[in-house]
């Protein structure tokens, strides 16, 4: 076959891509996969959430319960983003800036919660902090709740999203060396001065890439929230348990009405994501752009 | 101690990053991970033996292991054909068509699995068609590959797509202009070059469906001994207070993920000096 294939083409000067009809095949074999598991499925979450017209679809997105988890979504990311954004940027520096022995393990171990999955993720939690855990006792004798508890959806988020801003942050700030910090702080700059004025600026880019990605998956987690949670209606669900609440209640058009709000989310950070990386290729390709 | 710890440098900071970044990473990831070893310690060789070999927990790894290789398998075939496409060929609406290969990753996965389990149930765009051609998708192992294929979809694409675009043409026209077909070509010429992160993307794709949870729970149906996954027999044990045998099939599931995140480094490694090895 491969042979019948050659001898045909053997008089073609120069095969420098695919004949037309495997270019256009491929390229709807391409599209078609594409179509049928994500463009489908995205449309099937709109269809389903608006099946019963915008008033039931604005009814279970605003209706009390929904509005909390709504809430404690936000809360939950509002403490576990800012945490890892200084996290990512100590380590980055640390990491980017200096030479010390134990680098590339420090960077294995910043990867770590990535190659744990969502539910290993929440029960390190229970074991440490639930009724039979390590600090259960001693949590209980104190009247303290961690797990089944706002606390504990916190912990996990902050887990699950942990390498997010490093992992984004630390290439860049290798790639960005030290020379022009070192610059600034032989001119007379402090420490705080260098790091915003020069530092700062040059990241912001990758920086603000981390940020979203970890926002993402901080509203998004699931499986993490879902073994610390509790599942306590209005006080310990996040909006993708809401939606899975919902949903084993058989009440499917509210469930996806509350699932449509992510999927928006999510698809904000892909406008966001792809802004960001076409900015950054157009700067990679006009080095004579000034950088500031 | 910093000074001989660390190359001396004019950068202030140094101490309190590197502190803080052992800190946050110690109470945050190291201390809580650690529990899991503990505890199954706690259970000593026989015990934990037999928490992971009981048949309903050998069951789940079957589906798991089953249904992620099935899915990584679909993504390998389509994922090169996708990254090839993406980065060779033109066509309207290209921008947006590369930024939604992303939509696995960025979606809630609880999102995706109500939607794709309405899809594929008996009465839905999908799954109804399917049915009558006596295929039945959701709430069978069959629907759980079915998610695990949507939640790897971006992994090998993503992997192919910088090493497709970095490929030297000139290496190409040479084979071209020597008489080769763009099929040999391909097998001979690129094949090769690509070769590394495709079986990366793979891996990859592979490694993330091991320990899914939110997309495959729904549609699983999830019938002990059947469509059973390991992540949810965890939460299963964790609910009964099963605390030593959920830690148990977390450290099996844990290791296998570990295991295959480290041959992907050796094949990162490998993909970068392709010819060396």
């Amino acid at each position: 076959m491969a042979a019948a294939v050659a001898v045909k083409h053997a008089g073609a000067p120069r095969n420098l891509t695919e004949p037309i009809a495997v270019r256009i095949g491929l390229t709807l074999v391409a599209l078609a996969y594409l179509l049928l598991f994500l463009l489908v499925p995205l449309a099937a979450v709109f269809a389903e959430a608006l099946q019963k017209g915008w008033t039931a679809y604005v009814n279970a997105a605003t209706e009390p319960v929904a509005l909390s988890a709504l809430w404690l979504t936000l809360l939950t990311a509002g403490i576990a983003v800012p945490l890892n954004l200084v996290f990512g940027v100590a380590a980055a520096w640390a990491i980017a800036k200096f030479d010390f022995p134990g680098k590339n393990a420090l960077i294995t171990l910043i990867d770590l919660p990535f190659a744990v999955s969502p539910v290993i993720s929440g029960m390190i939690f229970i074991l440490l902090f639930g009724r039979l855990g390590y600090l259960g006792p001693w949590l209980q004798a104190h009247d303290l709740k961690i797990v089944f508890a706002v606390p504990g959806l916190a912990l996990a988020t902050i887990f699950v999203t942990f390498p997010f801003v490093a992992r984004e942050l630390i290439p860049v700030m290798q790639a960005a060396g030290t020379e022009e910090e070192e610059a600034a702080r032989v001119l007379g700059a402090g420490g705080w001065a260098t790091f915003w004025r020069v530092t700062l600026p040059s990241v912001k880019w990758g920086l603000l890439f981390g940020v979203i990605l970890c926002n993402a998956r901080a509203m998004g987690e699931f499986g993490a929230v879902s073994v610390v949670s509790g599942h306590i209606r209005g006080k310990t669900n996040t909006l993708p348990l809401h939606v899975e609440i919902l949903y084993n209640e058989y009440n499917f058009q509210a469930a996806f009405a509350v699932a449509s709000l992510l999927t928006f989310l999510a698809l904000l950070t892909l406008v966001a994501k792809s802004f960001i990386e076409w900015r950054s290729s157009r700067r990679a390709e006009s080095p004579s752009e000034p950088t500031a | 101690m910093n000074i001989t710890f660390k190359r001396h440098s004019v950068l202030p900071g140094f101490g309190l990053t590197f502190g803080f970044t052992l800190f946050y990473l110690s109470v945050i990831v190291l201390l809580p991970l650690s529990t899991l070893f503990f505890k199954s310690a706690a259970l000593g060789a026989g015990g934990f033996w037999a928490a992971v070999s009981a048949p309903r927990v050998v069951a789940s790894y079957k589906l798991t292991f089953g249904a992620s290789l099935a899915g990584a398998l679909v993504n390998g075939v389509f994922g090169l054909v996708v990254a090839w496409v993406l980065v060779r060929y033109r066509f309207p609406g290209q921008r947006p068509v590369d930024a939604l290969v992303d939509l696995p990753f960025a979606l809630p996965t609880a999102v995706a699995g109500i939607a794709l389990t309405t899809l594929y149930a008996p009465e839905g765009w999908l799954g109804k068609p399917l049915a009558e051609a006596g295929i039945k998708v959701a709430y069978t192992p069959l629907g759980v590959a079915v998610a695990l294929t949507f939640i790897g979809l971006p992994f090998v694409v993503r992997t192919l797509q910088p090493v497709i675009e970095s490929l030297d043409v000139d290496v190409e026209e040479a084979a071209a202009s020597l008489g080769a077909s763009r099929l040999q070509t391909f097998r001979r010429v690129i094949l090769p070059a690509i070769l590394p992160a495709w079986i990366t993307g793979f891996a990859l794709a592979f490694a993330r469906a091991l320990g899914e949870y939110g997309s495959v729970v729904f549609i699983a149906g999830n019938m002990p001994m059947k469509t059973e996954i390991s992540s949810l027999l965890i939460i299963t044990k964790l609910e009964q207070y099963d605390y030593a045998g959920a830690t148990a099939i977390a450290v099996v599931m844990l290791v296998a993920s570990f295991v295959l995140l480290l041959a992907i480094n050796r094949l990162q490694s490998w993909s970068m000096h392709p010819t060396s090895d």
